[in-house]
């Protein structure tokens, strides 16, 4: 009996300290903050999803925008991670409670969480990065971007690339937004073949999961023994297999959302950009400035500069960077609009 | 045709081999009467153990081997709590698989920077034909992790059925009071037993994080100890059958991989579940009736009657 105690005070005490990690870095934060701020009129403060602030992907991006807005504004900043979803709500409310004017949720796991809060403090403004809400309250910013622009400039290095005549694409789960990535990569690939008047090939396959990185690798190694050449992957942690398939075939690879070239120098082509904490930054001093943002979604891409590939390009082919960004600025004033959809990308194609 | 036959063959095999790892570690474990349903937690704590080693010892050996011994001080927790205090075995493995994400993102953001995913390992596990280039073999150049955990396979085998210290693992696991009265140290060899499902364990985390990919993501593991747990009992616990049916799940996996990309026209929402469905359609047909020792998941009281 006795030692069915210590069993159980063992796992309550293990438990437990788990949770007071992840308390005490809350502390630390605030602590900071604490000494840092204090005297600006304007807070704003955001929640991390289940990633973690150095989740070397958006969490990570929107908290270097919200820093790059203390350095340049002097506005209060702030963050608590959320270790599991059910964390969301009361982190929106333990930072709503401490006075923030404009609180972030990034990630559209957020989704329902941003809209309760936003239900219970109407005087709140709230705003949350990739997500769309069909009734969005006059308190909430909803923050998109249009992935299929950096998708369609890494298409058209991919079909600018490819010396097979065959390029691959790896989804994670098939979603409306991972169409965006899918649609506006092929519709690039095209675009380089109609240019270099050739027929590129292109393969799409979805692993239907975002972690199985085994699935990703074993995805990529069949469309490079298939005779791809270059492969982009909107798969997240299933993307990780897709990075080390190219490695190991020594082929290209294209990365998504963060530049993925530390992941492999030699193999990664070059990465479509997603950049969250511009967004952050510049819807955060909209609304600093008093401009009203609620109430709406907005969406950014090239033309804000929010989306984009690295500047880097010595893995590119001589002249590919150049004409890519001539490709971009044909997006950016509209001549060229990357579809998002199958139904767009066949009207595309069809020009 | 050969090509892609072989292509099969190499994903079969490379997505088989941790599980293999965490399987054959269930089999020991059972088969000493302790259920282990914490093989998740305990990979995961090899996974973060192995490509973290890896990274700053520079070898990926180092790495595999510091996660064997972290898997191993996991596994201890729950001989603790399962064979001296006489917990029940269920929710000790179920604590071990909420330490063990925990404790890996923990050990993962203090040692790279706050970050959640390590940096990529400089070496990983080599390949079994080093670096080939021949494109007719590449697709069967596997990890030489895939030859490591055929031949644990068979030397578990050998162990559990030609050995007399296997003989005396079964006779625990079936019946500890006998066993007992035979002079069999029935505590001793179900912490072995267990210490060993563990390195296992933490021997197949690493397997992932050191020759599939060369890092450690919060996703690394991510359900591959239940699959095990689940060839476990596929095997009928032994350690040919824990094996086999990792194969046919990878065979299955490979199955979908092959038969996607649009070539044919079914939705790949449909093809992700074709493993799962092999699985019980072949566990209905053809594998019968399996029985789990007979005192797995029964904590031993030496004076019971």
């Amino acid at each position: 009996m006795m030692r069915k105690g210590i069993v159980l005070g063992l796992t309550a005490a293990m438990v437990l300290s788990l949770t007071a990690c992840g308390g005490g870095k809350t502390e630390t934060t605030k602590a900071q903050e604490e000494t840092s701020g204090g005297k600006s009129s304007f807070s704003v403060a955001m929640i991390t999803d289940t990633g973690g602030i150095n989740d070397q992907s958006f969490n990570q991006s929107a908290w270097e925008g919200l820093t790059e807005l203390k350095n340049k504004t002097g506005a209060e900043v702030n963050y608590i991670e959320s270790k599991q979803a059910s964390d969301f709500v009361t982190n929106l409310e333990r930072l709503g409670d401490s006075g923030a004017n404009l609180l972030w949720g990034v990630g559209y796991a957020c989704a329902d969480a941003v809209l309760e809060a936003a239900g219970s403090n109407p005087d709140i403004q709230y705003a949350i990065i990739d997500n769309a809400y069909e009734n969005t309250p006059s308190n909430v910013t909803g923050v998109m971007f249009r992935a299929q622009e950096p998708s369609f400039l890494v298409g058209y290095v991919a079909g600018r690339t490819t010396q097979t005549g065959k390029v691959g694409f790896v989804g994670g789960i098939s979603s409306g937004l991972i169409d965006q990535f899918q649609y506006g990569f092929e519709a690039g690939v095209k675009y380089a073949a109609k240019e270099l008047g050739k027929d590129i090939d292109i393969s799409v396959q979805y692993a239907e999961s975002f972690s199985d990185a085994a699935k990703g690798k074993a995805i990529a190694a069949r469309m490079y023994s298939d005779g791809c050449d270059v492969i982009y992957h909107a798969a997240g942690g299933t993307g990780t297999g897709v990075i080390e398939a190219a490695k190991e075939a020594d082929k290209w690879v294209i990365g998504v959302d963060r530049d993925q070239a530390y992941l492999a120098p030699e193999n990664v082509l070059t990465s479509a950009l997603k950049l969250v904490g511009k967004a952050v930054q510049e819807v955060s001093e909209e609304a600093m400035n008093g401009k009203e943002i609620g109430g709406q979604t907005l969406t950014f891409g090239l033309q804000e500069d929010c989306v984009g590939i690295p500047e880097e390009h010595g893995n590119m082919a001589e002249g590919v960077y150049e004409d890519t960004l001539k490709v971009k600025d044909k997006i950016k004033n509209g001549e060229l609009t990357p579809p998002t959809t199958k139904e767009e990308y066949e009207a595309f194609i069809a020009k | 045709m050969l090509n892609s036959l072989m292509l099969f063959v190499g994903i079969t095999l490379m997505y088989s081999t941790p599980l293999v790892f965490a399987a054959l570690g269930g089999v020991v474990s059972e088969r000493s009467g302790v259920t282990n349903i914490g093989i998740e937690g305990m990979m995961t704590i090899g996974a973060v153990t192995g490509a973290t080693v890896g990274y700053y010892s520079g070898s990926a050996w180092v790495g595999f081997f510091a996660a064997g011994l972290a898997g191993g001080v996991i596994a201890l927790l729950h001989a603790f709590a399962s064979i001296t205090c006489k917990a029940d075995q269920t929710i000790s493995g179920i604590a071990i698989n909420l330490i063990g994400p925990g404790v890996a993102l923990f050990v993962c953001r203090l040692l790279f920077d706050g970050a959640t995913m390590s940096l990529p390992v400089p070496h990983k596990i080599p390949k079994v034909f080093g670096s080939l280039n021949s494109k007719a073999f590449q697709n069967l150049n596997v990890d030489v992790t895939v030859v490591i955990a055929f031949v644990l396979a068979v030397f578990i085998w050998f162990f559990l059925y030609k050995t007399k210290w296997g003989l005396h693992i079964r006779a625990v696991g079936e019946h500890p009071a006998a066993a007992d009265t035979m002079g069999l140290n029935v505590y001793k060899i179900r912490y072995i037993c267990v210490l060993v499902s563990g390195i296992l364990a933490g021997l197949g985390g690493a397997s992932m994080t050191l020759a599939i990919i060369p890092q450690f993501t919060p996703t690394a593991i991510s359900g591959q100890g239940f699959i095990a747990l689940a060839a476990v009992i596929f095997g009928k616990w032994t350690p040919h059958g824990a094996y086999a049916a990792c194969l046919l799940f990878g065979a299955a996996q490979a199955l979908t991989v092959t038969l996607g990309g649009g070539r044919f026209a079914v939705p790949s929402s449909i093809l992700a579940m074709l493993p799962y469905l092999i699985t019980i359609m072949i566990l209905i047909l053809f594998v019968g009736k399996s029985s789990a020792p007979k005192a797995s998941g029964q904590p031993y009281e030496k004076d019971a009657r």
